[in-house]
């Protein structure tokens, strides 16, 4: 019966196409579909939210220079990676992530927990010039990015295309998106509040140190210093079913 | 032409009609008209026009910065005018210029040329980004960000899989569905749209990354309007592809097309499933995936794993089952075991994606599914390179006398290692060790080097001499040279990866004696640099064994040393002769096995 199909196939192109088509479909269907609908396949926490303008443009900036071929930023639930990094990544954390950034190599450290560890101005010394503070790194100096000032024309687009995709950015939130980019930049600008409120917990404050423009350096180290810094792991049970995958 | 109608359907239907479905039915009929004849210089040249247009809108409205359309739209429109002034004159005097008794050969021996010239390109891209990671000091260019490994590797990656892989593809899959249908591949400018469109996509892709302009998905990195692109020339090499097999003058259809078909098609699935994006404008470079963490990740690996699975595998195994036959003169070992090991190797591939993302944030289940699948995947994998060794049965004396067919076996036996190794990797208890470090890359990197790598330069070493009519090529000796060079290449360069990563793996999880990690990361990044300098020797020492075939190639082509053209030799083997039809003679046609391959 077998050898009655493949000679029926082997002898017409277009039936060959299909039986291909249709054999390839089956592993996709299986195990990718499920992913969209089964609850528990993200984690209930608290705490995560969509990326700050500022902080979003960092992250374009992170992918833009490739830093995922070296850097993951997830965290496996192994003994020493949670001793080395923190808490292992949960899946709720890159929930607004357009692409993820896992990364697949660690030719430098994991970066999912780096938000917080280091000052502002260490992120500063190390991606100018990462051997002045790490002398056996072998990473490649970012000094251009101090130089180059930050494109933020296009920010109110980038979010739009977020909202649209799903990422619950408001109306309001996509209209404010170039003014809340700068005050994240300002601890004294106007609208402090009604930005924490929009992006709670996003730190505020000059990250390059450099008030007089708004560079790349600013984005990338905000993005840096928000990086898995959003879960409220106090309220977070890991045992609970729903948290269970 | 003559018609002659086959028997498609069971080998004893009286009918010849009652089975004829589709494609295989428009052999003669005018609906294939619309992709040989002038209408398809109409749609090429209405694709270029929608080109200029773009390029023209992208030059105009994009701002000046780091999302600029600038240097593509310049490329973009460039290459559109070019169509377009290849179309009009292509179509000048409106004489037919095919001759459908001859192969189309001129396209492959492009093609060879494209695979050998990105081989080298690519190859050199990496030997440079593995200097970069030994000697970060000496490529210090603190203000060039497209200098820095972070665009470099997707640029060695692409180049090396879709240029170098891509093109052998392209130009063997050209031939050999010509040579085992024993007919001319269909539509006469089709091919070339596919091929220059194709090259078009590799300056975007490699451009773009040097730029900058990155999805950041692994080996899917180009952004939306270079993957729309190369879905619109992906769908023309599917239709050529489809309409040369319908147009065959054999019944069955051969076994490596089954493995071309498998890759064409299934690529497009991944490529089209993968890359749906939003772009923030129509004339703007950033794009946002459509699916976010999880479900992206998911999908990537999805796409990532069976990039391997159907272009790195599927289609170079359809190289295998036509050039080693041929090159060892034999039949293709089991008919029945090529049959068994296609269907199980496309249907469990699609399946090993997951174990790309053990332990993350996947669901265990489908983490659980991957790895199964990827232990099942060990015997499919093994039937291929069962199948491929075997036919050397009766002629084994030859590895001893033909570099060539010796560089084509062991490249198989690579498979073999590398179809493994994998399998283990897939465990979840061995990738607990092996992921994030340099141990992946060495399996890449065996899998790469000795399989992908060495069938591709067996089969260039094949293609050459028959392509440009010579009696062999310029040197067998310099084969000999590019195969020890390339061996001990990558023998360097898999066992120092084997050393560094699962060295950097027992030193993440090294404890001191009081419960503290050992080692802080720093330390296991300093533990690697011999390691990457025996790896960048190794990657030299190929790239060192691909400039040695290009010459050969060269010196070949040129006609010197034993390349004797065969004109000298004899005038009627210059021109490549397909045999008549025959019509098909049901009963004894023998099922597909090494048909073409042996005539």
């Amino acid at each position: 019966m077998f050898m009655g199909l493949q000679s029926a196939l082997e002898r017409n192109s277009f039936k060959l196409l299909l039986g291909i088509i249709a054999t390839v479909s089956v592993g996709g269907l299986f195990e990718i579909t499920p992913l969209f609908y089964v609850d528990n396949t993200i984690e209930e926490v608290e705490g995560v939210r969509p990326y700050s303008p500022l902080e979003l443009a960092g992250r374009n900036i992170y992918i833009r220079e490739g830093c995922y071929v070296c850097h993951s930023q997830m965290v496996r639930p192994l003994r020493d990676e949670v001793e080395r990094y923190g808490h292992y990544s949960l899946a709720a954390e890159s929930m607004y992530d357009r692409p993820f950034q896992w990364g697949s190599k660690r030719t430098g450290p994991d970066l999912a927990r780096v938000g917080g560890k280091y000052s502002d101005e260490w992120h500063k010394l190390h991606l100018e010039d990462p051997r002045a503070v790490v002398p056996e790194s072998i990473m490649p100096p970012y000094k251009f990015l101090s130089k180059t000032e930050l494109d933020t024309s296009t920010i109110k687009a980038d979010l739009k295309a977020n909202q649209r995709l799903g990422v619950p950015y408001t109306d309001e939130m996509v209209e404010l998106a170039e003014q809340d980019l700068l005050t994240q930049l300002d601890e004294f600008a106007d609208d402090y509040d009604g930005f924490l409120a929009r992006y709670p917990k996003a730190v505020v404050r000059e990250f390059d140190g450099d008030a007089r423009k708004v560079t790349e350096m600013d984005a990338i180290i905000a993005y840096m210093q928000m990086l898995g810094t959003t879960v409220d792991f106090d309220t977070y049970e890991a045992e609970l079913t729903e948290n269970m995958r | 032409m003559t018609t002659v109608k086959f028997s498609r359907g069971g080998r004893e239907k009286s009918n010849p009609n009652s089975n004829i479905f589709w494609l295989d039915s428009m052999t003669d009929t005018k609906a294939i008209s619309f992709i040989r004849k002038d209408s398809s210089l109409f749609m090429i040249a209405g694709i270029c026009f929608i080109g200029v247009l773009w390029s023209l809108f992208a030059l105009q409205y994009t701002p000046a910065t780091y999302t600029s359309l600038n240097m593509h739209g310049g490329i973009v429109l460039a290459a559109s005018l070019l169509g377009i002034f290849a179309v009009v004159v292509k179509n000048g005097d409106g004489t037919p210029r095919v001759d459908d008794s001859e192969y189309n050969d001129t396209i492959i021996k492009y093609g060879v040329i494209a695979t050998t010239f990105w081989g080298i390109v690519g190859m050199l891209v990496g030997v440079i980004i593995a200097l970069q990671l030994a000697y970060p000091e000496i490529f210090y260019f603190e203000n060039f960000g497209w200098t820095n490994f972070g665009r470099l590797r997707p640029l060695h990656t692409s180049a090396v899989i879709f240029a170098f892989g891509g093109n052998a593809l392209l130009a063997t899959s050209f031939y050999v569905v010509q040579r085992t249908s024993r007919t001319r591949l269909a539509g006469d400018y089709w091919p070339w749209f596919v091929f220059w469109g194709y090259q078009l996509f590799i300056v975007l892709a490699a451009t773009g990354y040097l730029a900058g302009i990155t999805q950041s998905k692994e080996y899917a990195e180009p952004e939306w309007y270079v993957d729309l692109w190369l879905t619109i020339v992906w769908v023309a090499y599917l239709l050529v592809f489809m309409v040369t097999l319908a147009r065959r003058k054999e019944p069955h259809i051969y076994v490596a097309n089954w493995f071309y078909l498998a890759f064409i098609i299934t690529v497009a699935i991944l490529h089209v499933v993968n890359n749906l994006a939003l772009p923030i404008g129509l004339f703007s470079a950033k794009s946002y995936s459509l699916y976010a963490g999880v479900q992206d990740a998911m999908t990537q690996w999805w796409y990532g794993h069976n990039a391997v699975g159907f272009f790195l595998t599927a289609g170079f195994l359809a190289i295998m089952y036509y050039f080693i036959p041929k090159r060892a003169n034999r039949p293709v070992w089991s008919y029945k075991l090529s049959i068994v090991h296609f269907w199980s190797v496309i249907f469990i591939y699609i399946w090993a994606g997951p174990h790309h993302l053990h332990y993350t944030a996947l669901p265990q289940w489908s983490q659980t599914l991957g790895m199964v699948f990827s232990l099942m995947l060990w015997m499919p994998s093994w039937g291929g390179m069962i199948n491929g060794l075997m036919t050397l049965s009766g002629a084994w004396d030859k590895l001893r006398t033909d570099p060539v067919l010796r560089m084509l076996v062991v490249s198989v036996a690579f498979y073999g290692m590398a179809t493994f190794e994998g399998p283990l990797m897939s465990v979840r208890y061995v990738n607990a060790l092996s992921h994030y470090t340099d141990w992946t890359i060495g399996h890449v990197h065996s899998g790469a080097l000795g399989w992908n790598g060495f069938i591709t330069f067996g089969a260039i070493y094949c293609l050459v001499p028959w392509l440009w009519k010579k009696k062999e090529l310029y040197s067998l000796k310099l084969v000999e040279w590019h195969f020890w060079l390339a061996t001990l290449g990558i023998l360097f360069y898999i066992t120092s990866m084997w050393v560094s990563g699962i060295m950097q793996g027992l030193m993440w999880r090294a404890y001191n004696e009081l419960g503290f990690l050992e080692y802080s990361f720093v330390e296991t990044v300093s533990a690697m640099h011999i390691y990457y300098i025996i790896r960048a020797l190794g990657g030299g020492l190929y790239l060192l064994g691909a400039l040695v075939m290009a010459f050969n190639v060269y010196q070949t082509i040129k006609g010197r040393g034993m390349a004797e053209s065969l004109d000298t030799i004899s005038p009627t083997l210059r021109k490549p002769i397909m045999p008549k039809a025959e019509p098909a003679r049901p009963g004894q046609a023998q099922p597909g096995t090494a048909m073409g391959a042996a005539e």
